[in-house]
């Protein structure tokens, strides 16, 4: 079998240069930068840095180009990028109150302090193709106008409603460091914190669905978007040697607080409730599907029937990491040969076996003959 | 690490340390070549520790103001130098630009040098101003797409 093993390794390297060659495409079409990835694949860059669970623009989009555009294998490349890279340490936590904001609408309210603001959206678009861009022309210019002087200060929508108590505040900081599932293996039932972090790496496509199950009736939660903000915040983290707030530099995130109704008990007036969607750049699909998902999953927290998979966070959990689903239905293509003949052999047993018990036997036959 | 690395108590203006930090991280590393051109460097500070790329976790609040949670990694790389007059001085950027964080630790430490400290920050005055420019310019474009609402009148009167 050794001469197998040989053949299969040079089909391998084969089978790599060609991906190469086939990753390149045709040569007289011009190669694609990684600047150009980065630039204008803008929001699947973004996608990759989410589900890669690493910020780093330049990478993902790299990633995006050595994957030929296949979104998990990216995600598996910076996955598998960030184990060759020590751990400094984790960041303060970013306050998304002070982002720098590029978009920030309500659903709930029209009339906010710091106002309703598109920024750069697929809203409102006809989805009509734009046979344009296929011709190469000049850059478009947007339009330009006097920010308003309230621009600057745009409190959360949450806050507003806080303020009057018609909304649950945010349990509040003790001190005490999130659990990180990169470090510890997940463990059921996971807190709120660490359900955060699984949805915000986690597949959009599931997410999404997931939101959408809810939506539909499968763990009901009666979603409004109280607020999504797109922007920059400052990342800071405080080296041990220096003992002070390093700023970081920016990053890119989006931010959705879904206000959800409640009944209320008996301890607690009716008031509404809140789920939250974080995500790196502008990924604002994937922050309000997780804003609905971790919502549903506090089903239990708030005294409601758990039953939809929405609900259900061992399903949701163990189900929404991309690399690790990949994984395992990929698996499934490698060579089980061995597994398979024993299999073989089974079935072949049981089928002889099958064929002994039903065949007529030689009284059987000659009672029948006579 | 260094014996003499300031405390945050013995920092004279840790605001001021911080923005010409921060400055230094918005900057492209051409920028701070140039500004460490124009201070001068006194030597060729010796690496305390060599450029290096890591990771910071990246946290988040529940609810944007409640506890936090770990939302994702980011690239991070960091540098500390020390100058033959003694300073030392750190760098920690986003991203993997290990050259730039190097330039950023060395200007770390020639502005803690009190007679340098202008100078510093005047070489990135050019940052700042490119900056505060390109948050202007956004600025108005978003001030653009803002959503001004009326109400139509309806009915009878």
């Amino acid at each position: 079998m050794y001469v197998a093993v040989k053949g299969g390794e040079a089909a391998i390297a084969n089978a790599h240069r060609l991906l190469a060659e086939s990753r390149r495409g045709d040569v007289s079409v011009p190669d694609l930068s990684v600047a150009q990835i980065r630039e204008q694949m803008a929001l699947l860059v973004d996608r990759v840095m989410t589900e890669g669970s690493l910020h780093d623009p330049d990478l993902a989009a790299l990633a995006l180009k050595q994957a030929r555009g296949d979104l998990i294998e990216a995600v598996f490349l910076v996955r598998a990028y960030r184990t060759t890279l020590p751990r400094f340490g984790a960041s303060e936590p970013v306050e998304t109150g002070a982002m720098t904001l590029r978009r920030r609408i309500s659903a709930t309210y029209k009339d906010l302090p710091g106002g309703q603001v598109l920024g750069p959206t697929f809203d409102y678009t006809h989805r009509l193709i734009d046979f344009a861009l296929a011709a190469e022309g000049e850059a478009p210019v947007a339009e330009e106008a006097e920010p308003l002087a309230d621009a600057a200060h745009a409190p959360r929508v949450t806050d507003l409603l806080g303020h009057d108590g018609l909304i649950e505040p945010s349990a509040p900081d003790d001190g005490t460091p999130p659990g990180d599932l990169t470090r510890e293996p997940l463990d059921f039932p996971a807190d709120r914190a660490l359900r955060l972090q699984a949805l915000a790496r986690g597949d959009e496509g599931f997410v999404l669905a997931l939101g959408y199950s809810t939506q539909r009736g499968y763990g009901r939660t009666h979603p409004f978007v109280g607020e999504i903000r797109v922007g920059t915040v400052a990342v800071e983290f405080v080296p041990e040697e220096l003992g002070f707030p390093v700023p970081l530099g920016e990053v890119a995130l989006t931010e959705c607080q879904m206000v959800n109704q409640f009944h209320g008990s008996a301890e607690t007036p009716p008031q509404f409730t809140r789920g939250y969607g974080l995500a790196f750049g502008q990924s604002e699909r994937k922050a309000m599907a997780m804003a609905l998902v971790d919502r549903a999953l506090r089903a239990e927290e708030l005294g409601e029937p758990v039953g939809a998979p929405a609900q259900d966070q061992e399903f949701v959990l163990a189900h929404c990491d991309a690399l690790q689903a990949t994984g395992f239905v990929e698996h499934l293509k490698l060579p089980h040969y061995v597994d398979f003949q024993a299999e073989l052999e089974l079935v072949r047993r049981l089928r002889a076996e099958h064929a002994a018990r039903h065949a007529p036997s030689e009284t059987e036959m000659k009672e029948a003959a006579e | 690490m260094p014996d003499h690395t300031p405390s945050p108590a013995e920092t004279p203006d840790l605001a001021a340390r911080r923005a010409v930090m921060a400055l230094c991280g918005a900057a492209r590393a051409e920028e701070l070549r140039d500004a460490l051109a124009e201070v001068g460097t006194p030597g060729e500070p010796e690496d305390l520790r060599p450029p290096e790329t890591g990771l910071v976790m990246t946290r988040g609040r529940i609810g944007g103001d409640g506890r936090p949670f770990n939302l994702g990694e980011a690239t991070v790389t960091r540098a500390a130098v020390r100058l033959a007059s003694g300073e030392t001085g750190f760098a920690y950027h986003l991203g993997r630009d290990r050259a730039k964080a190097r330039l950023a630790a060395t200007l770390d430490a020639l502005w803690q040098r009190p007679e340098l400290r202008a100078p510093v920050e005047a070489a990135l005055a050019p940052v700042a101003a490119r900056r505060t420019a390109e948050r202007e310019a956004e600025a108005r474009r978003i001030a653009a797409t803002r959503v001004n609402f009326f109400t139509m009148a309806r009915g009878e009167d």
